[in-house]
Parts: structure tokens; sequence; C-alpha cells
């Protein structure tokens, strides 16, 4: 369900890929934690990721779930960004004959679906063949 | 901790039940399970099921189905781990009668999946995954499957040909087994043209959607000796889970919780991989059922689907894995499935099982896995 304050209460790593990075051991994680995945310190900061990285891997939905129809065929990947961390994201302005894992993608804020039950329209960060 | 047994079992056929409901499939499977205990009654009840409150607007399904089933007012409830529901009920079931609480345990697992829309039945499932990080971007279950085998078979150089000898496999199985619900032979052919669901992965690498319900009962030694003659033994028993939101994973070629699961099970039951008979594994999608071959420790990393297609895991090698058909063709009736694997095994061990039979098997495993590698539990049973 996509309530206003849920969105609310995650607009940080939605909007600008926000994670958070361990004080002890220097783990980066995404999305944010209170406790370390890989030392279990409790000591961590808030940073923004990089918003450059590349796909290493894809799946192109030809029936998207409901609210997400519209953008069929919905091409979701895992994008390894430059410091490494992974992430979940669907891709944005790309055509699925150019698709290629290991292709340089880099994240823009677009809108997510068209659920608008609760009166919202969430944004997010998609990601895109990077534009030279 | 005391030695725990399975004393009985029932199944309905995975089908689409039309005519039943999650009450009516759970009190069939119920009472064949008690019947084949030589009608002991058991003295509390656990239930896997994953989506009685999405699909069927039910929850409170312990005391639900306990009435219905007409059980009596014992102790029941749900337990809840997506598609790993049946083997993580049948893990707490284990410790109820283990800890010296309950001394006869009825574990069922019961699902209803096909009254909605298809639509409707896989946002149900779908919340299986990370709702804000997964789901929210328009990630299905199925798509993140597929993320796994793309990538898999890109790390791995294996082609959609070669990964499709274990959905082939799944159906011939099945073609046996009375409970299956795709009970039709298919060719890989068929798997690398059949309808893209979210490319690379196509039905034929999926499980159907079904209803089914399965109960075994379970009992400590000295009911057990009492009841029958072919007690099968909880040899040992194991539960991991690990990161939801997949992307974050150090491995996305692997599924650490079922290392770690298969492992306490094995240490438990002080068995080798070597050991095992016969297998009944999670393949909720294809690549699942060649990554749990590699992960329980039967295939080297990468090598699965090149000994699948040397016939390896066929009946007749040792071990023989789903006989039953497995999730692919058996069917799926999501948190009911943990439950029919472990009671495939028992039937194996018996000579009882009315499909594709491994003869002479003494010890047998079952995996179960629910959200994409994130609660698995392993159970190894034994003659």
């Amino acid at each position: 369900m996509i309530y206003p304050a849920r969105i609310w209460r995650e607009r940080h790593a939605h909007y600008r890929l926000v994670g958070v990075k361990c004080k002890k051991c220097g783990a980066v994680h995404y999305p944010p934690r209170p406790v370390c995945d890989k030392c279990g310190s409790r000591e961590l900061e808030e940073i923004e990721l990089p918003r450059k990285g590349k796909l290493i891997s894809y799946a192109i939905l030809h029936d998207p779930p409901t609210g997400y129809r519209d953008q069929a065929p919905l091409i979701i990947g895992i994008i390894e960004l430059e410091n490494g961390v992974r992430v979940l994201a669907s891709l944005t302005d790309v055509n699925e004959k150019e698709l290629k894992i290991g292709m340089e993608v880099e994240a823009v804020l677009r809108r997510i679906n068209r659920k608008e039950e609760y009166g919202v329209i969430p944004y997010a960060l998609k990601f895109r063949p990077i534009m030279i | 901790m005391r030695r725990v047994y399975v004393v009985g079992v029932g199944l309905t056929k995975v089908s689409r039940h039309y005519d039943k409901g999650l009450k009516e499939l759970f009190a069939e499977a119920a009472w064949k399970a008690i019947e084949d205990a030589g009608n002991v009654m058991p003295k509390a009840l656990v239930v896997g099921n994953e989506t009685s409150s999405s699909l069927q607007d039910q929850d409170n399904l312990g005391a639900y189905l306990a009435d219905y089933g007409g059980l009596g007012r014992i102790p029941a409830f749900k337990v809840e781990a997506a598609c790993g529901s049946g083997g993580t009920a049948f893990y707490v079931g284990f410790s109820l009668v283990a800890s010296g609480l309950v001394d006869v345990v009825m574990v069922a697992g019961v699902e209803k999946l096909t009254d909605a829309r298809s639509s409707t039945t896989t946002a149900a499932l779908a919340k299986a995954a990370e709702a804000e990080y997964e789901s929210f971007y328009g990630a299905s279950f199925t798509s993140l499957n597929a993320l796994l085998m793309h990538y898999y078979m890109k790390k791995y150089k294996v082609s959609h040909e070669e990964l499709a000898e274990w959905p082939v496999m799944m159906h011939e199985n099945a073609s046996q087994n009375p409970y299956a619900q795709l009970r039709f032979k298919i060719t890989k052919e068929q798997v690398i043209t059949s309808r893209i669901i979210a490319y690379p992965l196509r039905l034929l690498d999926a499980s159907p959607i079904s209803d089914g319900a399965a109960a075994v009962i379970i009992a400590s030694e000295d009911v057990a000796k009492k009841i029958t003659d072919t007690p099968v033994l909880v040899a040992g028993v194991g539960m991991s889970t690990d990161k939801i939101y997949m992307a974050g994973r150090e491995h996305l070629d692997r599924m650490v919780a079922l290392i770690n699961a298969a492992k306490q099970a094995y240490s438990m039951a002080k068995i080798e991989p070597r050991d095992l008979d016969v297998l009944e594994i999670h393949d909720a999608f294809s690549i699942l059922g060649v990554m749990s071959l590699e992960d329980l420790g039967l295939a080297e990393k990468g090598k699965a689907v090149e000994l699948l297609n040397e016939g390896r895991f066929h009946p007749g090698d040792k071990p023989t894995a789903n006989p039953s058909g497995g999730l692919k063709a058996r069917g799926h009736p999501v948190g009911a499935t943990g439950v029919y694997q472990i009671a495939e095994i028992a039937m194996q061990l018996r000579g009882d099982f009315p499909g594709v039979k491994v003869s002479n098997a003494e010890i047998g495993l079952a995996s179960n896995i629910g959200g994409v590698g994130t609660s698995i539990t392993v159970t190894i049973l034994r003659r």
C-alpha cells in the first residue's frame, strides 16, 4: 500500500539514494538500517550513494503488476553502483533491444506507478543508460 | 531433546479446486493423516499458510481449521514464512514434540490461490518480497527470480535449453504422481518457446498456481511405537534466514540460508550430502531447483545443470530429485508445499509413495524456501 506517510518516511532513500555507512567497519548499506550487517555495530551515518553504476542483471516484465501496466514492458534491474553497493530499480529511457548486462546506467527521478488510492503519486529513482 | 517420528500423512490432489475452500481442503488432508496414523488424535495443530489473510480474508487460521476439522479445542495456530510456511510450521511442530510439551502434533499446510484472478494472486505472493524497496518498484515475485536466473546463466554460461532439463524432468516425474497438478510431459523446445513471463524466465520455468492441503502427524517415540510399525524418524531439522532485500546480498548465485539450514540439518542427522537417497527440493522456478542442488552440497557451484543433462538426479540415481514432480509439476500450493514435501519423503521411506518410487530409500531430505531465498527450512527423515 502506498500510504502518504510511508512514502514520506522513506523519502531520502527513494529520492536521493541515501544509504548508511558503518563508522566501525566502513561497510555501506542500502536501504538504510540501524545495525551494520557486516560487523554488528549500531554506529552508522547517512551517506548519499553514487548515482552511476552498471547493470548486473535484468528482467523484462511484459505483464507488470497492477499500477505499473502503462510502463510495459517494465524492466527491473540490479545495479552495482560505483562504490560496489547494489540496488534494485526499474530502468527507463531504454529500448529493450539495447539492454545489456554490464551497461553503464545513471539515476534519474521519475514517477514510479499509478496507484493513487491514497492521493499520492509516488516518485523515486529509476536508472537510464548514461547519456554522453 | 526427544526423538520425533512421522506417524501419518495425508494429501489432497494439488489442483484448481473450484469446489473446495481452505477449510474443506484442510479437513480432507487432516482426516487422511489421522486415519493413516491409526486414528490417533493430535493434541496440537500447527498450520502453514501464506495468503489466507490477503486472498480469503481469514486470519486466526489455527482456531478456524481446528474447529471446522473437528480436532477439538486444542492449541492451534498459523505459521507464516511466505512459500516456506509449510516447512517452517514443521520446524515449529517438531520443537513442540521434541521439547516434551506435546506428544502428538498435526502439522498441516493449506493454501487456496485460485479463487482470485491471477493479478490479485500474484500481488498477494509478491508480499514475500521487500514492500518498500522491491515491490514498490514494480518487481513481481517472478521478476526477482528472473533476475537470479539471468545472473546465473550469464555467470556460468548456461543456456536456457540446458536449464530446461529441470522442468522436463519434473513433468516426467509428475506424470506418474496421482497427487500432481500437471501430469503431462513437456520437451525442452516447449520450455524455451513458452510464453515469456519475465525475460529470460518463461511460463514453463515456473510452478503453477495451485490449491491444496497436506498434513503430517508427528509423535514422540513412545507414542509412535504404539501406533505404527513404520515410523519415520525426523533425523535433522535446520532453518536460516537471509537479507530480504535481494540486491543487497553478497552473493546472487547462491542461497546462503539454504547452505546454513542444510548444515544444521546434516549435522543433527549426522549424515553427509552423499548419504541422501531422495530429495524434495523447492523449485518454484527452474533456477531455484538447480541452485538448491548446489547449495545442498550435491553439485559444485555452477555445475548442477551440466550434471542434470548427464542424467544425474533423475529416477534411478542417488539421490533422486523430486520424484513427486516438484513444485514445477506436482504444483505449488505455497504455504502447503513444505508439508507436501515432508509427506512425500515419508512415503518414499515407507515405500508407499504412489508415483516414481526410489527403491530402498533410507534417508530423504526436504527443503522449502520462503521469499527469494529468505526463509529456508531443511528437514531430513530416516527410515
